[in-house]
């Protein structure tokens, strides 16, 4: 659904999603990464259940939380990608364990 | 000549207060008007920590302790009979509540309390227990190692008290009760059996009263005759993402909502600019919160807020009725989610008898502060 534009020749780094290799450039914020990457990304919010994606990608809906490298509910339009991180899309209530 | 009576009674105060009992009059066919301050006044009803709480309350009052205790018996009710009107489920749950202490100090303080709330003449039993780390354990697994122990009332629980709030504003629809706000009272006067309210939109004319204003009690109930001694405070509140459900009690300082998040409170600070907020007092909640259940340290923090606590001098509630000015009933407390089917289903039919009952709650009369103030009281 997204394309990146053609000429954009910056740095290519490898970011995981829900354990799926997927490349992204430098200076993408999660959140667009996951947008270009084609995957189905949407996480589900944890009261009803209702499906979210990225939307105001300006920090200001909360509809792109996710989990980074462990951390769940962070706002996946405010932090830049780095390579190797690891991304898990959110289902429902975090389980404590 | 008498002055034209638009409404039976003009409950001055839209909160959780003011609309479970203008809720209560409304259902008993009254002619109600709810007279309200605007979406920025300082509502406890939209700060609050959603505890239905009976234990250690009453000390210095045992009949605070029975008057709680009979809330806590009547809240499934006004859950029920909310969920009949709107179809809104207000989550009252009542599983029994702990109060953890994190050191043997905290422990013997604990105990000192609950003896000395027992040994009060009078005192209703709730039933509080007070147990060991391995008896708190039992019962919540999930406790970390400095817990020392607690105490335990099966009458505790908690609610969703911003469901219960719109639940009630919803159902005054059904009743007729009409809800005006942006209707601050600057002044109010009795004439010819009737009270004349003036707001800024216009006067309001009702044939009884019933202040319930929160703090604002205070400059409201001198221009009735009446006595209303508020010493406000603050607290913080800090709250988490949501979580699945693991928290199946509530905590005087720790408590997970119907929809996941972790509620973290039960600071108090003598400032009451609730546009303040200290980060240090949030830091000692949670790290208590987190030597409690350790395994809290997981969750973010979503946000954090300041809310001011409707407080009366002693803490305990005021109904009066005005000896000056009969029809105006001044009504303060703190508790205005523990205490809310007290206040629809007992407060208002006093109301409409035009009569406080001496033995339901004469003992909550603010002529108890006329000995410490030189007897300004009503």
């Amino acid at each position: 659904m997204f394309k990146r534009i053609g000429s954009d020749e910056t740095e290519i780094v490898t970011i995981h999603v829900d354990g799926v290799a997927v490349e992204a450039r430098l200076g993408d914020s999660v959140a667009a990464a996951l947008l270009a990457s084609g995957l189905p990304i949407e996480r589900e919010t944890p009261v009803s259940g209702a499906p979210r994606a990225p939307y105001c990608m300006m920090g200001v809906c909360f509809d792109c939380l996710v989990t980074i490298d462990g951390v769940g509910s962070r706002q996946g339009c405010l932090v830049p990608v780095a390579d190797g991180m690891r991304i898990a899309i959110q289902k429902g209530r975090r389980v404590l364990t | 000549m008498g002055l034209a009576r638009e409404f039976d009674v003009a409950v001055v105060g839209g909160g959780l207060l003011g609309s479970s009992i203008a809720w209560g009059l409304g259902r008993l066919g009254q002619r109600v008007v709810v007279l309200d301050e605007g979406d920025i006044a300082k509502r406890a009803s939209r700060a609050n920590f959603a505890l239905v709480w009976v234990q250690t309350k009453g000390l210095g009052l045992p009949a605070y302790t029975a008057w709680t205790l009979r809330a806590s018996e009547t809240w499934a009710g006004l859950a029920q009979a909310l969920e009949e009107e709107t179809g809104l489920d207000v989550c009252f749950r009542r599983p029994g509540g702990f109060h953890l202490a994190l050191s043997d100090r905290e422990m013997v303080l604990r105990r000192d309390t609950l003896a000395r709330l027992h040994n009060q003449p009078g005192a209703a039993d709730y039933r509080t227990e007070l147990l060991d780390h391995e008896g708190v354990r039992r019962m919540m697994p999930e406790i970390g190692p400095e817990v020392a122990g607690g105490s335990y009332c099966p009458y505790d629980g908690h609610v969703n008290s911003l469901r219960v709030f719109r639940a009630l504003h919803t159902a005054f629809s059904r009743h007729g009760v009409d809800y005006r706000p942006d209707h601050p009272v600057t002044a109010i006067s009795g004439e010819n059996g009737a009270f004349r309210l003036v707001t800024k939109r216009g006067e309001i004319v009702a044939g009884k009263v019933v202040l319930a204003a929160g703090n604002a009690n205070a400059t409201l109930a001198p221009m009735l005759g009446l006595h209303a001694p508020m010493e406000p405070n603050r607290g913080q509140i800090v709250v988490t993402e949501r979580a699945a459900p693991f928290l199946q009690y509530p905590m005087t300082t720790l408590r997970q909502s119907d929809e996941g998040t972790v509620m973290i409170g039960d600071s108090k600070e003598d400032e009451i600019d609730d546009r303040a907020h200290h980060m240090p007092i949030d830091a000692v909640m949670a790290s208590r919160a987190v030597r409690m259940f350790p395994m809290l340290g997981a969750l973010n923090v979503v946000r954090a807020w300041s809310g001011i606590r409707v407080m009366t001098h002693d803490g305990f509630p005021i109904y009066d009725q005005s000896a000056s000015h009969p029809g105006a009933f001044v009504v303060c407390c703190h508790s205005g989610v523990t205490l809310a089917p007290n206040h629809a289903f007992d407060l208002a039919p006093m109301i409409v008898r035009g009569a406080l009952d001496e033995a339901v709650v004469g003992a909550f009369s603010a002529r108890r502060f006329a000995a410490q103030d030189g007897g300004k009281a009503a």
